[in-house]
């Protein structure tokens, strides 16, 4: 690991981004929470030149779900005999008017797991209801797919569906007129499920160069040198810097796992919007295992952001954290007004502990 | 939510590996890398390994940044 963060590489990669760069302005886009994380804990910014803007991007699962989601959970754990489990992340993000903890605090049985396998364990051992809030991108979406696969007979199991998928959320932001992004970092450990090919659609329809990226301080210089690189050579595609973690076709398996069990709907991302064909829903041979179609219940209008809370616009690249006024005065950590600040990898978050 | 940690696999359990996390051991779901076997290393995600990695792999990585550097 050492020599993914080996200072010597560090400054010859500086050295050739400074030699390579433009003289306008280069606008790259991440979207995934653990690449900004890097970025702002190791100082990558700071490191790159003036007009190489690195911009966070939706990628932080927690911070898009929406607060209708959120309110069902609540209400669902609140009003029904159930257990709802879900992953840690999800446990302070607030909906409308509360969160999970404080359904939790208030004596509902709501417990953090780290994988989905421990809910149909306990469903096992509980005459109770289990359901769980399943939330992420592609790649966490493969182990829910095979443990709805093996748990399909359980009759006391199901799942409140929340999953997203990433291109269509890079389609959706390069599709934006008042977004302007040169070139993305594609998300590693997404690309290591879904492969690199949905990102070469992107390229060439967009014209935008696309490379994975892994996510040490050399692996995220590299990427933006190879984005350079493309720019300066007009031919963007597809290129693989993190090779050791992705490959071309991805995880094949896991993406059969998940076209078995799901299917893909049109949904909504906190702050942002409906982005067609981003969200996945059961599909009906597994109609059984469908969380909110087993429970009917009815939640008032549902608010994403509070008024004059960022999230939104910093989850659409178009704001950073210290623009918000509630940042770090208002919304912290401990007393989240938005959803940004409360997951490790949600950019308020990141920014209000390592900026 | 998408942090992944590379680990050794210890043991294989049917469904599950013991696996080390460079001194934290625990059990993981090894069903979507079927084929990993002790001595390999994988990607850990949410309690599942996504991706069987080789040291083969890690170098490739390495060499990719020598070659990049070379030609610019």
């Amino acid at each position: 690991m050492l020599e993914f963060r080996d200072k010597t590489t560090t400054e010859a990669l500086i050295k050739e981004i400074r030699k390579i760069s433009p003289e306008n302005n280069i606008k790259v886009m991440h979207v995934c929470g653990t690449h900004e994380m890097t970025i702002t804990r190791w100082g990558l910014r700071g490191l790159l030149p003036k007009n190489i803007k690195l911009i966070c991007g939706p990628g932080c699962p927690v911070c898009v779900t929406s607060s209708s989601e959120i309110d069902f959970a609540i209400k669902l754990v609140k009003e029904k005999d159930v257990i709802l489990t879900t992953f840690g992340d999800m446990f302070r993000v607030p909906g409308t008017g509360s969160s999970l903890s404080e359904a939790k605090s208030q004596g509902a049985d709501v417990r953090v797991i780290y994988g989905i396998d421990e809910a149909a364990k306990i469903a096992t051992k509980t005459e109770k209801q289990v359901v769980h809030f399943s939330i992420g991108f592609e790649t966490t979406v493969p182990s829910i797919a095979s443990e709805i696969l093996e748990s399909k007979t359980l009759k006391n199991f199901s799942i409140i569906c929340s999953h997203r998928l990433i291109p269509p959320a890079m389609d959706y932001l390069l599709s934006s007129e008042d977004i302007e992004i040169d070139g993305f970092i594609c998300p590693g450990h997404v690309s290591t499920i879904i492969g690199c090919e949905p990102y070469g659609v992107l390229a060439e329809k967009f014209a935008k160069p696309m490379v994975v990226g892994g996510f040490e301080p050399n692996d995220m210089l590299l990427s933006i040198l190879m984005i350079l690189k493309q720019i300066k050579a007009e031919r963007p595609e597809v290129e693989n810097e993190y090779t050791r973690a992705a490959k071309k076709e991805g995880n094949i398996l896991a993406k059969k796992m998940m076209n078995d069990v799901f299917e893909t709907c049109d949904r909504g991302w906190r702050g942002i919007g409906i982005i067609p064909n981003s969200g996945l829903r059961l599909k009906d041979e597994f109609m059984e295992l469908d969380g909110e179609k087993k429970f009917k219940i009815e939640i008032r209008k549902s608010q994403d952001l509070r008024p004059g809370c960022k999230c939104g616009e910093i989850m659409k690249g178009k704001a950073i954290p210290q623009d918000c006024r509630y940042f770090g005065k208002a919304c912290t950590p401990e007393n989240p007004i938005g959803a940004c600040i409360v997951s490790a990898e949600g950019p308020c978050y990141i920014a209000y502990n390592y900026s | 939510m998408c942090l992944a940690i590379p680990a050794e696999v210890k043991k294989i359990k049917g469904e599950y590996a013991l696996v080390d996390f460079g001194g934290l051991k625990k059990d993981v779901k090894i069903v979507l890398t079927p084929e990993v076997k002790v001595g390999d290393y994988v990607l850990v995600h949410a309690g599942f390994s996504i991706h069987e990695m080789d040291k083969e792999e890690a170098r490739e990585s390495l060499e990719l940044w020598k070659e990049i550097l070379s030609t610019t």
